[in-house]
């Protein structure tokens, strides 16, 4: 493992619009201690599994090899706009946006940035690791309702680090489907940052997708602001990461603003997949409708870490938070923990969280009709999925890759 | 006179099971033909269901001795889901809710899976929209239902329509029907007797487990058992189920153990 000194070293001289962020990160993970045990944040952590991501070069593809297919691409025909990852090239240099949208760029993004660096808690080391290393940005306005998908996609590069950060602000009454696709591939790293930004009325259906490979690993931070009137809906499947740390980080600013997060992890093999989401109500009569399942099979370990904050001004918060957890195998491990702090004394929070194993009643219920055991667990398995996938609502089921990995699991 | 020779379904003999080490089944002995219904009577825990679930497979029964010959197959040594596509069919008493399973999409897999074995066309889903409405009609049941989850907010009656749907469906040659009629209203209860004694054939073969005589109103049996702690402690006509009616189970006991092998 690289020392943090060694890392920052190893990374190429901060230049361009990030060159303010990049050095204040640098700065920022050196002064962080080292993830560790005692920690409580970190204390199931596979540690080594992190420290491998510092070994890893920063992704250097340029854009001449890129397959022209994996370009960012955009016209009115199309239903969506499609925003590549791959190379080091702006991002958003080859593309023309449509009406409603517009690009944060210049002076404007090094303000934003500047804001968001105050903002953010300090000490997170994921968060500073994407600070320091983060090459690509893509920063957007959303001035108006949009009807068209934006599609953002991360195709890592292998045997590297590969590092972006997605700023999106989203005006009065605005709206957006936005669809992140996050690809590992052999012996690579993703580390992502996604800030979002409602203001009042505003309305945002996020999807996510993340789907590793062999040796492949992902840091993702996402930080959501929701002004009120607000409505951010966030649906995620992770799948296929040797190592993943998802921390989606929501603030209801001023209350009145409805969040539902549903999401699925499904963890094979050694993996080791963690949720740490937190959910902060600063404002009155806001709504959380929060669902995260996970699925654990083989050696597997899947980390749940759900924490609602609900400050005294926060009267009359409404928040549900359930985690449903599958344990497959008797090597597995499934930690879940919801940890809600409650200040506010007029306020509806329920929280649930169950592990279990498939039903035997309900395998044997579909064998005494002929289904043979492997296809009544697929179709169980599935069924336990549905519930997000279906949020998703990608053309069509088969283009996800997790039906590989149900049938997998049944194997 | 022309006496056709008996055609054996079912011969189960000296059948013992247990759950968790504690012993339910001690010793049942039932032939069934062809062409015959035969009811199951007797009190609540007297191993009426277990009987149900140890014949179609249930993985959470030890059968200690004894056998079950399905058509002359040691039926102990199949899989349940073997057992289903050979023609056992189990009429769950609490039919299983399964969200996320599509019903429709169900009910064609578990067709398919009997028709492969029957030597018949596996069908994809147009073909099976087409032959499923033929069989609602036999349960009169809304096609509605068939887009929702396997049994997910169905009523009671609704649920019962479902199994009898499947049983239609898969042409099994042996049906087990755990309580179909508990939790049933009158005209429920007749659209799902009338359905029943529609798929009743000289070639397949009917046991009802019941509480009660209404259900033998609508479908007649040609046996009638009585189970009490884990045995087939007496079996006679229709006559018996009607005795039974109106005295209860306690005479039966205070008889000499006097099961008729038939």
């Amino acid at each position: 493992m690289k020392q943090p000194k060694e890392w920052i070293n190893s990374l190429p001289k901060p230049k361009g619009t990030l060159l303010d962020i990049q050095k204040r990160g640098r700065e920022l993970f050196l002064k962080q201690d080292i993830p560790t045990h005692s920690i409580e944040e970190w204390r199931l952590t596979k540690l080594e599994r992190l420290f491998q991501i510092l070994d890893l070069p920063l992704s250097i593809k340029s854009e001449d090899e890129i397959h022209p297919s994996s370009n960012s691409s955009f016209s009115e025909q199309e239903d969506k706009i499609s925003i590549s990852l791959e190379s080091n090239q702006d991002p958003l240099n080859s593309i023309i946006l449509p009406e409603g949208i517009e690009k944060i760029e210049g002076e404007k993004l090094k303000k934003v940035l500047n804001d968001n660096y105050k903002k953010h808690t300090p000490g997170n080391w994921p968060l500073s690791i994407n600070y320091s290393s983060t090459n690509k940005i893509i920063g957007l306005k959303i001035n108006k309702k949009n009807t068209k998908e934006l599609e953002i996609i991360m195709n890592a590069q292998s045997n590297s680090l590969n590092s972006y950060r997605i700023i999106i602000l989203l005006e009065e009454n605005a709206s957006l489907n936005l669809l992140q696709k996050d690809f590992g591939s052999k012996n690579s790293a993703i580390s992502t940052l996604v800030e979002l930004h409602l203001k009042k009325q505003a309305k945002l259906n996020h999807r996510w997708i993340g789907q590793g490979s062999l040796d492949s690993n992902l840091l993702a931070n996402c930080l959501v602001e929701q002004s009120i009137g607000s409505i951010y809906s966030l649906t995620s499947v992770h799948n296929g990461w040797s190592f993943a740390r998802v921390e989606p980080i929501i603030t209801q600013l001023d209350g009145q603003a409805n969040t539902i997060i549903k999401s699925l992890q499904i963890c094979t093999k050694e993996e080791q997949i963690e949720t740490h989401s937190h959910v902060k109500f600063n404002g009155p009569e806001g709504n959380l409708d929060q669902l995260h399942k996970a699925i654990a099979t083989d050696k597997s370990h899947s980390i749940f870490n759900g924490k609602i904050n609900v400050e005294k001004i926060a009267q009359k918060t409404n928040a549900s938070q359930l985690s449903r957890n599958l344990l497959l195998s008797k090597t597995a491990r499934i930690d879940t923990k919801p940890e809600l702090e409650i200040i506010a004394d007029d306020v509806k929070c329920a929280h649930g969280a169950t592990i279990s194993q498939l039903q035997e009643e309900e395998l044997f219920y579909l064998q005494s009709r002929g289904i043979k055991i492997r296809e009544a667990t697929a179709l169980l398995l599935k069924a336990y999925c549905q519930e997000i996938i279906n949020k998703i609502s990608i053309n069509s089921i088969a283009d996800l890759p997790i039906n590989n990995l149900l049938e997998s699991l049944n194997q | 006179m022309i006496c056709q020779e008996p055609k054996p379904i079912l011969e189960i003999s000296n059948l013992h099971a247990e759950v968790e080490g504690q012993p339910i089944l001690k010793g049942v002995n039932l032939n069934i033909n062809a062409g015959e219904i035969h009811a199951i009577m007797g009190r609540n825990g007297s191993g009426k269901s277990t009987l149900s679930k140890v014949i179609a497979g249930h993985p959470a029964y030890l059968i200690s001795s004894g056998s079950i010959k399905f058509k002359g197959i040691n039926l102990l040594e199949l899989e349940p889901e073997d057992r289903a596509r050979l023609g056992v069919f189990l009429g769950f008493q609490y039919p299983v809710e399964i969200p996320g399973v599509n019903n429709l999409e169900f009910l064609r897999v578990a067709t398919n899976s009997r028709r492969k074995e029957l030597g018949k066309n596996e069908l994809d889903t147009f073909e099976f929209e087409e032959l499923i409405d033929e069989h609602l009609k036999i349960v009169q049941m809304d096609p509605a239902f068939l887009a929702r989850s396997v049994n997910e907010g169905f009523s009671g009656g609704e649920k019962k329509r479902n199994e009898i749907l499947q049983m239609s469906l898969m042409e099994p040659l042996i049906s087990i029907l755990d309580e179909t009629d508990s939790g049933l209203d009158i005209d429920a209860l007749r659209i799902i007797s009338s359905g029943i004694n529609q798929l009743i054939t000289k070639d397949n073969c009917i046991i009802l487990i019941t509480h009660y005589q209404r259900l033998l109103n609508e479908i007649k049996p040609n046996y009638v058992h009585v189970m009490s702690s884990g045995r087939i402690i007496k079996t006679g006509s229709s006559q018996l189920a009607l005795e039974l009616e109106n005295k209860g189970y306690d005479w039966i006991d205070h008889e000499p153990f006097s099961k008729e092998d038939k």
